[in-house]
């Protein structure tokens, strides 16, 4: 363990933790854009520097290890001065389109501009401007409005493993690209979205169906359904519809979702969804009560047993029920109707 | 390569190839070799000048050229310069030029029936 | 082996190449058949004399003679009267420019007496392509000695006690590097040798390579001893075909002599290398960039700590050294580390590798001892500013670096000099600039390179350096304010405060070296609109003088926009200041100076 003085405060911490992770455990908050603890710190962004008594110069908290008797300022006036100057320096590559950007409202870029008093950029130089890449199923990539944090590149190399996307060409001119920037189709991207959940701004950004504000949505956390794996999502649904769904770190997911789980929400709200028990009588299917459904079943499954026997009735559960509702579903087969056949879909 | 040795070797030897990139001062050949030279013969002379240092290693030894002495007739005509000391060989033969390596440079002792003094008496 | 009475050095590195030194040779040799010299006269591809401006080179031994900026056509004069005839062709001898005087030896030129060189003490010497030219000049001793009677900790130790410290910019003590890679834990470690130079017009680095890739490889070799590792990369650009080539001819004589590979000299130490070729990214120079890419990923730095000793190449213990600095290692071992510690000064030790650029009567590559003043390098070695134009600055360490006044031309070269005037040693560039050329367009030059050149990835630096340079674009203009200076001013300051590696961090110190020493000329074009080298073209006019005018038309003639008016004869011309594209074609056409610029 050990300590050092942040911003007047003596922080206690283990040994290799970074300054930033050493802010964080006593609530001091730093700004970052690039940070994100899944990652190799990779102090892209700058945001998060602070000052370091003794230091040549500012320190990106996020990349520089604490180190014992260290006396950092987060909030000392050259920090701000930095912030700001980078901020505006960010804001002088960005456009100013908050009132239609489909951002609004959970942009980091623009908390920050508001903590620090940014309202416009004081340069007036070039801009750069990129074509959306719409190849995407699932999601839009819109260089124009990237900060270039490297966030999604990281992500998708280091946490996803997938390297879809990575940084091209140099300078002002960087951006973020797929190979020979032929568009994110003709990439390896197996559109998981987990760059687009880590996009602090609106450069990653699902296709929506509808319009809808961040702050019009109320989120319902909740497990992803599609699989076993059981990972931690939220809803965000406006009127009472799902609009969007998002990672949320769990035990199993550490704040990833596949494709199914990020992208496939439609069906909660699609007109044929089954809601109610079917029956199918003289060719048609029709609406019944759970009861009486119960007992078609039931009917079915004696008379079957009767005629040919138990193993010739095979029951089929889904990898989508709880592990309770598997566990009883191969008690119904094995011990009440009396056979072996069962499987599951874990493979979906 | 597997010792020291080895690499002594190969020093030895290749250092014999680029000596005269390195060395000042010392002996100073001069063979004249304008055409009047070359007419009578300066080619094989410079050549066994050539051949016979290098056969003996020794160091400290420059074979240069120089233009028309002026004393056509004597040529094929040498200048043996050893600090402010000069030693002007006159008709020389290949033959010649050995012994000049073997007495005069190895062991300082001029050939004097080859000097210009000895011929022209 | 053959043995010759002459040796004919002719300069085989790339600026004598380029200059079709590689005809000469080709030349030469055919003329010596010709002849029938080819028995007695020995013809050498060496590699940079250094005196670049004087190429190509040849140089004839044992008389020394130093000929310059010599033609394939001036090459049947030396074979017929030099080495035929014995009589040097002083025509084509160097000539001083300060004196005119004619320089019979190599040993005589004024360019070659203050400078002392243990970095390029081979180069144009030996034949880059023979070990065992290298080997004669006691190429490969050190790596003996090494191995056979010293422990790893002794050679680090000496290279400690030398001084030695790195010739790539940063300056850091070598012997402490090597220390540290030697100390940090790895199943496997590497060396790897930084040959990415990338600074513009800076060429030490391919000099060594090209006129000495033995020196490289035995450095490597004895790092690998002393840090115990087994492999070594060198990253050289691949836009240095030449230098390339040579290194890997080292490399295979290396190994074809047993001084690569298994059980070197018998003592068990194995140790092999290979080239990577590096795109031409200047960041690649940053050594985690460079790390990166020999990887095989992009070159972009990464944050430090962890530093390459501890974490380098596929996260092993890599030392990594510049090619100057390992091109010092042979000589430390050789003659010891007080002989290398008694040159220099107190806390930068040896001879510094420049290369000198830019208004300068010496261009090329001088080895100095550290301490010596820039005075020294500028005037006597590099013979001092051409046309009899006034020193106004030299500009060290590239676009990493600043410039510097003549008010400190007495300063003494070292490290931490460089950084105290507001510029850095750098890799070695020195360009002289003079009364001709703006400092805020010089400033400008550099934002334009570090723009490009920067990788992308921190805000400050991206962002930041393309800002820099529109404010400066802006203000040769002639459309800056004194808000915009200021802006600049701090700006600078947060990149270099903010950045994430050293290209960043160093990016601004043009701007803000030449906001120090010349800030009434940031000041002239914005409150006068006046550019003071007449350099800025939107600043600048071209006026004919009434008084001075003949009428002869000339300068209409040759307007290539037609914006020059008059009535041949009769009539004063008059120059359409709208129409102007300010190329000077007028004036260089006058033949009465009647056309000013101001």
């Amino acid at each position: 363990m050990i300590t050092l003085n942040i911003n007047g405060f003596e922080v206690e911490i283990k040994e290799g933790s970074t300054i930033y992770q050493a802010a964080s455990s006593i609530g001091v908050k730093i700004p970052t854009l690039c940070h994100d603890e899944r990652l190799k710190p990779h102090g892209s962004c700058r945001i998060c520097v602070v000052e370091v008594e003794g230091a040549r110069s500012l320190v990106a908290s996020c990349s520089t290890p604490a180190s014992n008797g260290m006396v950092v300022h987060t909030e000392s006036e050259s920090v701000i001065t930095a912030r700001r100057e980078i901020l505006d320096l960010m804001l002088a590559n960005h456009p100013l389109d908050c009132l239609t950007c489909e951002k609004a409202g959970r942009c980091t870029l623009q908390d920050l501009c508001y903590q620090y008093d940014i309202e416009e950029s004081s340069f007036d130089g070039k801009k750069k401007k990129y074509e959306k890449d719409t190849s995407n199923e699932f999601y839009y990539a819109d260089q124009t409005k990237c900060i270039l944090c490297g966030k999604c590149v990281y992500v998708c190399s280091q946490v996803q493993n997938t390297d879809a996307i990575c940084f091209v060409d140099r300078g002002f001119e960087t951006h973020v690209g797929t190979p020979f920037d032929l568009g994110l189709a003709k990439s390896t991207c197996v559109s998981c979205g987990n760059c687009v959940a880590a996009c602090p701004v609106g450069a990653l950004m699902p296709k929506r169906k509808e319009k809808f504000r961040y702050w019009e949505i109320d989120k319902v956390k909740t497990t992803c359904s599609y699989c076993g794996v059981g990972c931690q999502m939220e809803l965000l649904v406006k009127d009472n519809k799902v609009v969007e769904v998002e990672p949320v770190k769990g035990h199993s997911n550490d704040g990833m979702l596949c494709v199914k789980g990020r992208f496939s929400y439609d069906f909660i709200n699609h007109s044929s969804r089954l809601k109610k028990p079917m029956v199918r009588k003289n060719g048609v299917l029709e609406e019944v009560s759970w009861d009486e459904a119960y007992d078609v079943i039931a009917n079915k499954i004696t008379e079957v047993k009767e005629s040919d026997g138990a193993d010739a009735i095979t029951g089929f559960s889904s990898a989508r029920a709880l592990t309770e509702e598997n566990y009883l579903m191969t008690k119904l087969m094995r011990a009440v109707i009396g056979t072996n056949n069962i499987d599951h879909c874990a493979r979906l | 390569m597997k010792s020291i040795a080895e690499l002594e070797a190969i020093r030895k030897r290749a250092q014999e190839g680029v000596k005269l990139r390195s060395e000042k001062g010392g002996v100073r050949v001069v063979v004249g070799m304008a055409t009047c030279g070359i007419a009578a013969g300066a080619r094989p002379v410079m050549m066994a000048f050539v051949e016979e240092i290098n056969k003996r290693e020794l160091k400290n030894v420059v074979i240069t050229q120089t233009g028309c002495i002026g004393a056509c007739r004597l040529e094929p005509m040498v200048e043996v310069y050893q600090g402010e000391e000069k030693i002007t060989y006159v008709k020389l033969t290949a033959e010649d030029a050995r012994k000049i390596v073997a007495e005069h440079l190895v062991n300082g002792r001029v050939v004097k029936e080859c000097t210009i003094g000895a011929y022209e008496k | 082996m053959d043995l010759y009475r002459s040796h004919v050095l002719v300069c085989g590195g790339t600026g004598c190449a380029s200059s079709e030194s590689g005809r000469i040779i080709d030349n030469f040799n055919e003329l010596l058949i010709e002849h029938g010299l080819d028995k007695e006269v020995k013809i050498v591809k060496t590699g940079c004399f250094g005196l670049c401006e004087a190429g190509p080179v040849v140089v004839v031994y044992p008389e020394g003679a130093f000929y310059s900026m010599i033609k394939v056509s001036d090459v049947p004069t030396i074979v017929e009267e030099h080495l035929l005839k014995g009589r040097i062709v002083t025509d084509l001898l160097y000539k001083d420019h300060t004196t005119s005087e004619t320089m019979n030896s190599i040993d005589e030129v004024g360019f070659y007496k203050k400078q002392r060189r243990v970095a390029l003490r081979n180069c144009g010497v030996i034949n880059p392509e023979s070990i065992e030219e290298y080997i004669a000049f006691d190429g490969y001793q050190a790596l003996g000695n090494v191995l056979t009677e010293m422990s790893p900790n002794q050679v680090i130790d000496i290279v400690k006690r030398s001084g030695l410290r790195g010739r790539g910019g940063g300056g850091f003590p070598t012997g402490t590097k090597w220390e540290f890679t030697q100390k940090a834990v790895g199943d496997l470690k590497y060396v790897a040798c930084n040959a990415d130079e990338g600074d513009p017009g800076a060429f030490m680095d391919r000099s060594v390579l090209e006129g000495d890739p033995h020196a490289i490889v035995e450095a490597m070799a004895i790092a690998g001893y002393a840090v115990g590792a087994s492999k070594g990369f060198v990253y050289v650009r691949a836009e240095y075909p030449i230098a390339v080539k040579r290194l890997q001819i080292a490399i295979d004589q290396a190994k074809e002599n047993g001084l690569l590979g298994e059980d070197i000299f018998g003592t068990g130490f194995n140790f092999d290398m290979e080239i990577r070729l590096g795109a031409g990214a200047f960041v690649c120079g940053e050594e985690t960039a460079l790390i990166a890419s020999i990887e095989g990923k992009r070159g972009m730095p990464r944050v430090r700590p962890p530093f390459p000793a501890v974490k380098g190449i596929f996260d092993k213990p890599t030392l990594l050294n510049n090619v100057e600095t390992f091109a010092n290692i042979p000589q430390i071992i050789l003659k010891g580390a007080e002989w290398f510690a008694s040159i220099g000064t107190e806390k930068s030790k040896g001879t510094k590798v420049f290369a000198l650029a830019g208004k300068i009567n010496n261009t090329g590559l001088l080895e100095i001892p550290m301490g010596t003043t820039l005075r020294e390098a500028i005037y006597d070695v590099g013979g001092g500013i051409p046309n009899g134009k006034a020193f106004k600055a030299v500009q060290t360490g590239g676009p990493s670096g600043g410039c510097i006044p003549a008010e400190y031309l007495d300063t003494p070269i070292d490290y931490d000099n460089l950084i105290a005037l507001g510029s850095m040693m750098g890799s070695g560039g020195m360009i002289v600039l003079d009364e001709d050329n703006c400092m805020v367009d010089v400033a400008r030059f550099f934002l334009d390179f570090t723009e490009e050149e920067s990788c992308g990835k921190c805000t400050p630096c991206r962002e930041g350096t393309k800002r820099m340079h529109e404010l400066l674009d802006k203000i040769v203009d002639g459309k800056g304010t004194m808000d915009d200076v200021a802006k600049l001013e701090t700006l600078a300051k947060t990149i270099k405060g903010a950045s994430l590696c050293g290209l960043g961090q160093t990016a601004p110190n043009p701007v803000l070296s030449t906001l120090k020493y010349f800030r009434h000329e940031y000041e002239a074009h914005v409150l006068d609109h006046k550019c003071p080298a007449g350099v800025c073209s939107a600043l600048l006019q071209y006026l004919v003088v009434p008084d001075l005018c003949k009428k002869c038309g000339i300068c209409a003639a040759k307007c290539p926009v037609n914006c020059i008016s008059g009535v041949k004869g009769k009539e004063v011309y008059l120059i359409d200041q709208d129409k102007c594209i300010k190329c000077g074609a007028c004036m260089d056409a006058c033949p009465f100076k009647a056309i000013k610029k101001g």
